[in-house]
């Protein structure tokens, strides 16, 4: 069923890349046909899928071992998000398909039982119907009431946009892992916990019985024992037999090996905790391990209690939440990164892609991108790995032949469920015999071990699980950590009774409903994957029926949008929000011809980590077929391209007091907006941007202001030129005027301009009412201050005075500018006061390239050698000098003062470049001694 | 109404009117110092900086804290905590012969009345000496006698380990203000009883000028003489200066051939061939000149407690020139003030007008209290300390941008990513 076309699709997209970019008109087949519904007043983001629920969201769901499939939460937590959409029916979807279930289990050759600690698989699934795809993220917790000690959990991405899960696959999964990491560290000391409880409660009974029998003995003194006696020894033995068996649980779960969690940015603080919680072994209580303490106060609270031999049954007894299953510290932390995930995957995939190219261009401008942009990753663990990551996998192992070595693995998904397309795909037929070969060995394996034992444990521990006594062999086959094909898994999953009642249901309902489920990619952790497996183990099946109706069309024009408008539409327009474009109907339908041109940007980031993603492209086919798309991860592959959640100067205590100022500022500043930003606020609360997400559309909306307010400035002062002239060039720009909230807002403006020192904040102040100092010049180069009345404020006018060699002076009041001449080019361009600009995203963009075109001039003048040293020792500094203005003159092509803006950029960066310790030293006050002019309106 | 907008800022009123101030514009083409470095780790009155060698410098005050610099990146190196009053002098100390780690050492005294010698690249006390009577006021190094010589009330003399070799005994009140070094193996010692104290000034061709003196003595040591000083000059000076608080001279310092020094609020510049004063600028700060530094090529620097620094040059003056004393270079687009003191006649010098003239080429504005003291050095700039307890690093900006390009230039080499352009 992998048929021809897919291939040609893929060879087909290469060739495309071999195009020259600029290519004139486009083919034929490329071009782009008019939206089909924009004379119903109908735009490309309105709902066509009908898809039930708004916006993305992410769902948690368990797989019950006593009711089956079930959602336990959403986040957001809120109905309008889901609206109608079936989570019950969804989380049944997305449990089916955990081809990574892993259960504890008697391993050969071991007595006690074994705890495998699984990685978490990673599927992408669609659903067509629902018009939902979703990435999900499978993990096990373990629990010492469940079947097998564990819990099949699942947390699933939800979007309607099919696109956005596979392009940000990698992506999603990086962030995911995190929090299933901290979910499991969580639950793994809960675990342990749990353990020593039931430890205390055995022990107790031990002595309990113990008592008992030797009570029995005492009063027996005929010499054989009663059946009693006997049963209570029986008893005893099997208490012990627990204990041990405990015990040796407990040191399983605190040998975890903690391969995964050093690499983990998120909470750096858990990892010692996990580490300590691992190598100390809580045997030794640690009084200075917060989180250890309370483990170890509670337990002297704790009253052991007698377990009697027979307990009720697991179906009487109600099941531990998820809350209780981890511990609340850790469960918290990964609410937090899940709400996290949300914020940060908020919006049109067009969007996040290309914020996520600008973030990898910033990365790679990692010299000058602390000039201007404001907000910049200084993550250096990310850009090294970046750097040491294979730069494109794309050129050495072409897609068609990725293909060819992909026997599709993947098709092991949950056999029955592809009844429908068994006929016609051959291979996937053999690859179903040879599961079933193998797990024919498996049932052969398990059986050399005696079940009966097994039966006994369990009967201590897990009562009720005996009615699946067919799936104790397959606990004991189970691999061990080192290992895990998925197949074993997979076939593993299938045998366990209950879920496979479930299950079949599942599968009737699948068949019944003639929907399709779609695989769209599998992605196990790499490390479960021998190496020959893993080139073909990535890759996935698309599986589906075609679709009926190709008519649907035209969704994927999202990535035309161009982010400042999308900004916009998220935050002017409510009608339109870009989360609800689902292009489910793509499915099934002919829109390669759509794809194809916007498949260069979508490409870059993807590539740019080492991954082959490739988007859908398929031609259209008249017959069913499958699509195949996959994605191959790289050795290190998860946090390679991914936004930083938090990064490093979000926990500097500089950035936060700056952003702290920012936010502070942004109240008072955008009081006055506009009352669309109101109703905004108003008509959609969750759709609010926190202010804690450094990319959230917070700052989108900050830069938009400024940009507005930006652009009023330059339309509003005919001399607007000379003032961004000072800012460019260093010149403390210091905004003399009464009125706190408009001195503010200029400033705020007017801060785009200013070039940062450091990564750290802007070197602005927004406010300040106190004379000006001479240190407030080598601080600060954007000064809002306050006009006093001459009494109390012939100080502050004073000094300004006295120090007006070093600031231009803006005086919002008289509408006057006292700063040296501008006569280049640059700021004419940047700033034009007959811009056809209209918006101040727009505004802010147009500023954010003309700079980085700036940038880019300052790091070539800066690190030109030639430039700046003599070329041999009689030469002299004149000679130098005269290279230097020529270069700036004919090479750059600056005029006048322009050279003086580059030159100070370029001693920026040299400062930056040279310090140690980036922020460490504050920066010289630089100055000319330049006569300055007074602009008055 | 926007007369703060416009003017150079500095309004001294009735000042002004008295004796016209040389002012600059905003345009200053020959000034040198185009950046500006604030360092601050004083809580007091910074008074006294003293070099320590080509690259380090220290400064003290009234905080009674010893900081260390480097003049090149204005970084704090050390902090010396030792004294618990007012520093009074701080004089470099030749480092022991018998020591054979080199350190750089210095010698301090406070108002606590103890003198200390620190080791600079350590930051420990050497030594700590506590048995004074009074506050020391100043110190004094005989390099060429190993001996060095404290004067309070009553002087003393040390030699190197710090041990008593001589004191005087209890000399006046007021005690000495201020010890010179002369040939033949003497001091002099000045003694004042006013606050305006005067000085005796020494130079190395044998001549001495004494420019006004109240008291003095010379407290000889080891085979010291007494040696009447002529009284050369006094009378002119006398001539020069009508106010009684103009007459002190602050500071002096001397070249081969010219003696500096900073009377009142004026400059004067004493040639010791020719016998008399070849230049004068009788207002050449807002308020009286603290201390003078020599440059090279015939630069000299001056800082004043109004709080500005100003760079001089010393200009042979045309013959024909009617006008003695120029007042300095205009700035065509200045504003304010200064167009309307060029009209301004300059008050008539003497009949033997000065054959040179002293011009501005610059002003250095920061400090917002009166500028203590001025430290030159050669290849980093010039280092201010202020009452506004900040201590200001002028950079020759050109020469700094080519340093740090240097640097990047050599960072760059050490990772690897400096490329030869085919």
């Amino acid at each position: 069923m992998i048929s021809a076309p897919d291939v040609v699709a893929f060879t087909k997209e290469e060739e495309y890349e071999k195009e020259p970019y600029n290519e004139p008109a486009l083919p034929e087949e490329y071009s782009v046909p008019l939206f089909p519904f924009a004379s119903q007043g109908a735009n490309p983001w309105s709902k066509l899928s009908g898809a039930k629920f708004s916006r993305d969201f992410i769902l948690i769901s368990e797989f019950s071992e006593q009711v089956g499939p079930q959602p336990l939460l959403t986040i957001p937590n809120d109905i309008k998000v889901f609206g109608t959409f079936d989570l019950n029916y969804f989380s049944l979807r997305i449990m089916s398909v955990d081809y990574q279930a892993s259960f504890v289990g008697h391993p050969p050759g071991s007595a006690y039982p074994k705890l495998n600690f699984v990685e978490d698989s990673k599927v992408v699934l669609g659903d067509s119907k629902e018009g939902a795809f979703a990435y999900v993220h499978h993990l096990t917790l373990y629990d010492l009431e469940a079947r097998g000690f564990v819990r099949p959990f699942c947390m699933a991405y939800i979007s309607a946009d099919q696109h956005k899960i596979m392009q940000q696959f990698q992506e999603l999964s990086a962030e995911f892992s995190k929090a299933s990491e901290c979910l499991k560290t969580g639950n793994r000391k809960a675990f342990a916990g749990e353990l020593e409880k039931k430890l205390k409660d055995l022990d107790y009974t031990r002595t309990v019985l113990h008592t008992e029998t030797e009570i029995q003995k005492k009063a027996n003194d005929k010499g054989f024992y009663s059946s009693q006696a006997i049963e209570k020894a029986n008893e005893l033995a099997s208490v012990e037999k627990s204990i041990i068996e405990h015990q040796d649980l407990l040191k399983q779960i605190r040998s975890y090996p903690h391969r995964k969690l050093k690499g983990s940015p998120l909470c750096s603080g858990e990892t010692e905790h996990t580490q300590d919680q691992a190598s100390q072994a809580a045997t030794t209580s640690n009084p200075d391990e917060s989180a250890d303490t309370d483990l170890y106060t509670c337990r002297p609270a704790y009253t052991p209690k007698l377990i009697k031999a027979k307990s009720t049954k697991c179906f009487d007894k109600k099941l531990k939440t998820l809350e209780e299953l981890c511990d609340t510290e850790y469960f918290t932390q990964t609410l937090a990164q899940l709400s996290h995930i949300e914020h940060m995957f908020r919006g049109d995939l067009c969007y996040l892609l290309t914020s996520q190219i600008d973030r990898a261009l910033l990365k790679q401008q990692h010299i000058t991108n602390f000039l201007f942009e404001d907000f910049v990753e200084v993550d250096d663990r990310v850009a090294e790995k970046q750097e040491s990551a294979p730069p494109r996998p794309v050129p050495g192992r072409p897609p068609s032949r990725s293909l060819e070595e992909c026997p599709i693995p993947q098709v092991l998904v949950s056999v029955g469920s592809y009844k429908s397309s068994v006929e016609s795909v051959p291979i996937k037929m053999e690859q179903e015999l040879g599961d079933e070969e193998y797990r024919e060995a498996e049932v052969t394996e398990s059986s050399s071990f005696d079940p009966q034992e097994n039966l006994d444990y369990l009967d201590m521990d897990m009562k009720g699980s005996i009615s699946s006594g067919e799936s104790i062999e397959v606990l004991g086959t189970e691999k061990s950590t080192a290992v895990l094909p998925k197949s074993d898994s997979q076939a593993s999953l299938t045998v366990p009774l209950s879920p496979q009642v479930v299950r079949s249901k599942a599968v009737s309902h699948r068949t019944i409903s003639e929907d399709s489920i779609e695989v769209l990619s599998t992605c196990p952790s790499e490390a479960l994957i021998p190496d020959d497996f893993k080139a073909s183990c990535p890759s996935a099946i698309n599986e589906e029926e075609s679709y009926a109706d190709d008519s649907e069309g035209a969704i994927h024009f999202q990535a035309s949008v161009s982010p400042p408008e999308l900004g916009e539409a998220e935050e002017g327009s409510l009608e339109t929000p870009p989360s609800q474009i689902d292009s489910s109907c793509c499915i099934g339908k002919e829109s390669d011809s759509l794809r194809v041109p916007l498949s260069p940007p979508a490409h870059t980031p993807s590539e740019q980590d080492g991954v082959v993603s490739i988007p859908p492209q398929r031609y259209r086919q008249k017959d069913q077929g499958f699509r195949v798309d996959f994605a191959v991860e790289n050795a290190s592959p998860s946090r390679d391209n991914s936004p930083e959640g938090f990064p490093a100067d979000e926990l500097d205590p500089n950035r936060l007091l700056a952003s702290r100022d920012v936010s502070k500022t942004s109240l008072d500043n955008y009081s006055d907006t506009t009352s669309n930003m109101s109703s905004v606020a108003s008509t959609s609360s969750d759709r609010t941007p926190s202010s804690a997400h450094p990319t959230g559309p917070s700052s989108e909306r900050h830069k938009k202001r400024a940009g507005q307010n930006a652009l009023k400035f330059i339309r509003q002062y005919p001399f607007a030129h000379p003032a961004i002239y000072s800012l460019l060039s260093g010149r403390t720009l210091v905004v003399l005027g009464e009125d706190e909230a408009v001195v503010r807002k200029l400033v705020t403006a007017l801060s785009i301009f200013v070039p940062s020192h450091s990564h750290f904040a802007k070197p602005v102040k927004h406010w300040v009412s106190s004379p000006l100092h001479i240190t407030d010049f080598q601080k600060w180069k954007l000064i809002g201050l306050q006009r006093v009345a001459p009494p109390a404020g012939a100080g502050a006018l004073h000094t300004l005075g006295r120090y007006s060699r070093y600031t231009s002076v803006l005086d919002l009041d008289s509408k006057a500018l006292r700063c040296p001449l501008y006569r280049g080019a640059l700021v004419p361009r940047l700033a034009d006061h007959r811009t056809q600009i209209k918006r101040g995203s727009t505004y802010y963009l147009h500023v954010q390239s003309t700079l980085t075109q700036l940038c880019s001039k300052a790091f070539l003048y800066a690190f030109c050698h030639h430039l700046h040293l003599p070329a041999h020792d009689k030469e002299t500094r004149e000679v130098v000098a005269g290279r230097q203005a020529s270069f700036l003159k004919l090479n750059l092509g600056l005029v006048n003062e322009d050279v003086k803006v580059v030159q100070y950029l370029a001693e920026l960066l040299k400062l930056h470049y040279t310090q140690e310790a980036p922020g460490t030293s504050q920066p010289t006050l630089r100055f000319d001694y330049v006569p300055s002019f007074l602009y008055k309106i | 109404m926007l007369r703060w907008l416009i003017g150079g800022g500095r309004e001294p009123q009735g000042l002004a009117e008295k004796s016209p101030l040389q002012t600059i514009g905003e345009e200053q083409t020959q000034n040198p110092y185009t950046e500006l470095l604030v360092l601050k780790a004083h809580h007091d009155i910074v008074r006294f900086l003293v070099q320590l060698d080509e690259y380090r410098f220290a400064s003290a005050g009234d905080d009674g804290i010893v900081v260390v610099w480097n003049a090149q990146t204005g970084e704090k190196l050390l902090e010396l905590n030792g004294h618990t009053q007012k520093i009074t002098a701080l004089i470099t100390f030749p480092s022991l012969e018998a020591c054979e780690e080199k350190n750089q050492l210095i010698l301090t005294t406070s108002a606590d009345r103890t003198v200390i010698l620190w080791d600079c690249d350590t930051g420990r006390q050497v030594r700590k000496v506590s048995c004074f009577q009074s506050t020391i006021k100043c110190l004094i190094v005989l390099q060429r006698l190993d001996v060095w010589l404290s004067g309070g009330n009553d002087l003393c003399v040390w030699n190197q380990k710090l041990d008593l070799l001589c004191k005087t005994g209890h000399l006046s009140d007021t005690g000495i203000s201020a010890l010179i070094e002369i040939p033949k193996n003497c001091v002099v010692a000045a003694v004042g009883k006013e606050l305006n104290v005067s000085f005796v000034t020494g130079s190395h061709v044998g001549e001495m000028i004494i420019w006004d003196i109240l008291d003095w003595t010379v407290q000889a040591c080891e085979c010291s003489f007494w040696d009447p000083s002529p009284q050369l000059d006094t009378q002119q000076e006398i001539k020069l200066c009508q106010k009684p608080d103009d007459i002190s001279i602050h500071h002096f310092t001397w070249d081969e051939e010219n003696v500096f020094a900073a009377v009142g609020r004026g400059l004067y510049v004493y040639n010791l061939h020719m016998k008399r004063v070849i230049a004068c600028q009788k207002s050449a700060h807002d308020s009286n000149v603290l201390h003078i530094a020599k440059l090279p090529n015939r630069q000299l620097i001056s800082c004043s407690e109004d709080g500005s620094v100003r760079i001089w040059e010393l200009r042979e003056k045309q013959q024909l020139a009617a006008e003695p004393v120029p007042t300095g270079f205009f700035n065509m687009w200045g504003f304010g003030r200064v167009n309307k003191q060029a009209s301004q006649p300059v008050k008539k010098q003497q009949e033997n007008s000065p054959p040179c003239s002293l011009e501005l080429i610059g002003d250095l504005i920061g400090h917002s209290s009166s500028v203590e003291m001025l430290l030159y050095f050669e290849d980093h700039g010039l280092v201010t300390c202020s009452a506004d307890h900040l201590i200001i690093l002028w950079k020759n900006g050109e020469r700094e941008s080519g340093l740090r390009s240097l640097k990047l230039f050599q960072k760059l080499e050490e990772n690897g990513g400096l490329y030869l352009a085919v």
